[in-house]
Formats: C-alpha cells, sequence, structure tokens
C-alpha cells in the first residue's frame, strides 16, 4: 500500500514538474529589474554588440545548451549590431554567483550600453528571444 | 573544444523508459525479496552506464540491438556526458535506496527509489534531465576553483 501511494505521489510531482519547465523554459521576465546590472567585456571576455548582446551561460552537464547556441547564433548572425557571448559557467563561478544564474543554459539580453534588460533560462524559442531583444531596444530589421 | 563522445537521443529515452518501469515496479510491487532484486539490477546497470559506458548498459545494447535497426539512424547525435552524470545521479539514489531496503527502512528506500523514478520519467517523457538542471545550482555552491 505504502509502495502505491508513493509511486501515485511521483506522477504527481512528475507532472508538476514538467509542467513548471514548459512553463519556465525561455520565459523572459517583462519588466527590468530596477537595479539592472551592468556587464563590461571584461567581465564576458568580448566586445558587446552595438545594439544588443546575448550571453549564454553552458555547462558540460546540459543537454539544451547545443540548441540554445545554434539558435542564439542564427539570430546574432540575422541582426545587425547582435552578438552572442557564451560562457562557461563553471570556469565562472564568480559571475554565475553574481549574477543569480542558478541553470543553464540562462540567457541575459544586454542593450547597447552592457545592461541586463532581461533574462531567461532553459531553452527559449525564436520569438522568445526575438521579442527580448526588441525590449533590449534591438528590434529586429 | 574537443569533441566529446556522442549518442542517440532515441537510445537514452528507451533507456529512460525501461528504468522508469523497472522502479514503479519496485514500489507497486509488495514483495520485499522482489524489490531487492530489481533495485539490485537497476543499481548494477546504472553502474555500467555510469562507469563504463553509456552504450555498454543493458538497456542500451537493447536498443541497439532491437530497436535502432527498426527506426533507422537518428537525425541528430547528442553529447554523451549529461546522461552520463544523470546516470550517476540515478545510481546513488537506486544504491541508497537498495541499502536502505537491506538495512529494513521499507518507507524510506521506497522514497529513494520515488526520486530516481521521476528523473527517470521525465527524461523518457520529455527528454528533461534533471541532474543536470540540479548541477549548476550544487556547483554554485562549492568553492571556486574546486
Amino acid at each position: 500500500m505504502t509502495g502505491l501511494l508513493i509511486l501515485l505521489a511521483a506522477a504527481v510531482v512528475t507532472v508538476v514538474i514538467a509542467v513548471l519547465m514548459r512553463w519556465k523554459n525561455g520565459r523572459f521576465a517583462e519588466r527590468p529589474a530596477d537595479d539592472r546590472e551592468v556587464l563590461t567585456p571584461e567581465q564576458i571576455g568580448a566586445p558587446l554588440g552595438e545594439r544588443a548582446t546575448l550571453v549564454q551561460f553552458s555547462s558540460a552537464f546540459c543537454s539544451p545548451c547545443r540548441a540554445t547556441r545554434t539558435l542564439l547564433t542564427d539570430i546574432a548572425g540575422r541582426l545587425d549590431g547582435v552578438v552572442t557571448v557564451e560562457i562557461d559557467a563553471e570556469a565562472h563561478l564568480d559571475l554565475v554567483r553574481e549574477l543569480h544564474v542558478m541553470r543553464t543554459p540562462t540567457v541575459l539580453v544586454l542593450d547597447a550600453d552592457g545592461a541586463v534588460s532581461t533574462r531567461a533560462s532553459g531553452l527559449p524559442r525564436r520569438d522568445q528571444v526575438l521579442a527580448a531583444l526588441d525590449r533590449a531596444g534591438a528590434s529586429p530589421g | 573544444m574537443s569533441q566529446p563522445t556522442q549518442v542517440d537521443p532515441r537510445g537514452l529515452r528507451f533507456v529512460a523508459g525501461i528504468t522508469a518501469v523497472v522502479l514503479a515496479l519496485v514500489l507497486a510491487i509488495p514483495s520485499e525479496p522482489v524489490r531487492i532484486v530489481l533495485l539490485a539490477v537497476q543499481v548494477a546497470v546504472f553502474a555500467v552506464a555510469a562507469f563504463i559506458g553509456l552504450q555498454r548498459s543493458p538497456y542500451a545494447i537493447a536498443f541497439a540491438r532491437l530497436v535502432r535497426p527498426r527506426i533507422g539512424p537518428p537525425a541528430a547525435l547528442e553529447d554523451s556526458r549529461p546522461p552520463r552524470f544523470a546516470q550517476v545521479v540515478g545510481l546513488t539514489f537506486t544504491a541508497v535506496a537498495l541499502v536502505l531496503l537491506l538495512a529494513g527502512a521499507t518507507t524510506a528506500a521506497l522514497v529513494a527509489t520515488a526520486y530516481a523514478l521521476v528523473a527517470a520519467v521525465l527524461n523518457a517523457a520529455i527528454g528533461l534531465c534533471l541532474g543536470c538542471e540540479l548541477y549548476l545550482a550544487l556547483r554554485r555552491l562549492a568553492p571556486a576553483g574546486a
């Protein structure tokens, strides 16, 4: 009996996690935080994009990181002034702590000045990234 | 970056599916000897996948021999490091469950099994690697450079 109850609980927990993940992945915050962090080229190890920079935190144990990198690289290639930078989270744990990065992939959208405009974790959809870039002032086209 | 071993993502889902069935049976069958045998088998399978190689696990061999010939080559391959890490996490939970079961702490053993089951079902159903999701959160706690 105990086994069946635990089995049932496990099923419920599984569904809850699956739904949460679907909701959470690629969801960029609508409104930027009041105290926005500003990142410098030194911190991310690459020059900032003229209009926006997509910063992706990745790690070795991360299956959606590759798909995220492919998507961001494609988007940056199509838009003028938008660049993408990938950071190995494990090699930059100080930055990871400072920016409260909890999982990989995490994508930060920086505006032209390097201020964090918005962020999301998990594999995003193309339209989610484009909308986030739009809010950062780098509207497509 | 050097190219790590690549694996068929459908094989990973298949392996996770069988793992989920075995772990669900551990919970569903109210017999101590059956539970011990099933858990011991699963611990051994996890250990092979984690320490020898994902493709060496009996479930993966079953996929390669029985399923893959029927469905053809995969569209894309996946980095083997995340799933291998997941096997280590699965091994940890099932090994703890087995020890608890042998020590007579049945309820605690079943709860540990349930954690591994949730991870296996999420992996099989939506390709989510729960252990991987928690990896960075745990890694953050370690001192820098560790």
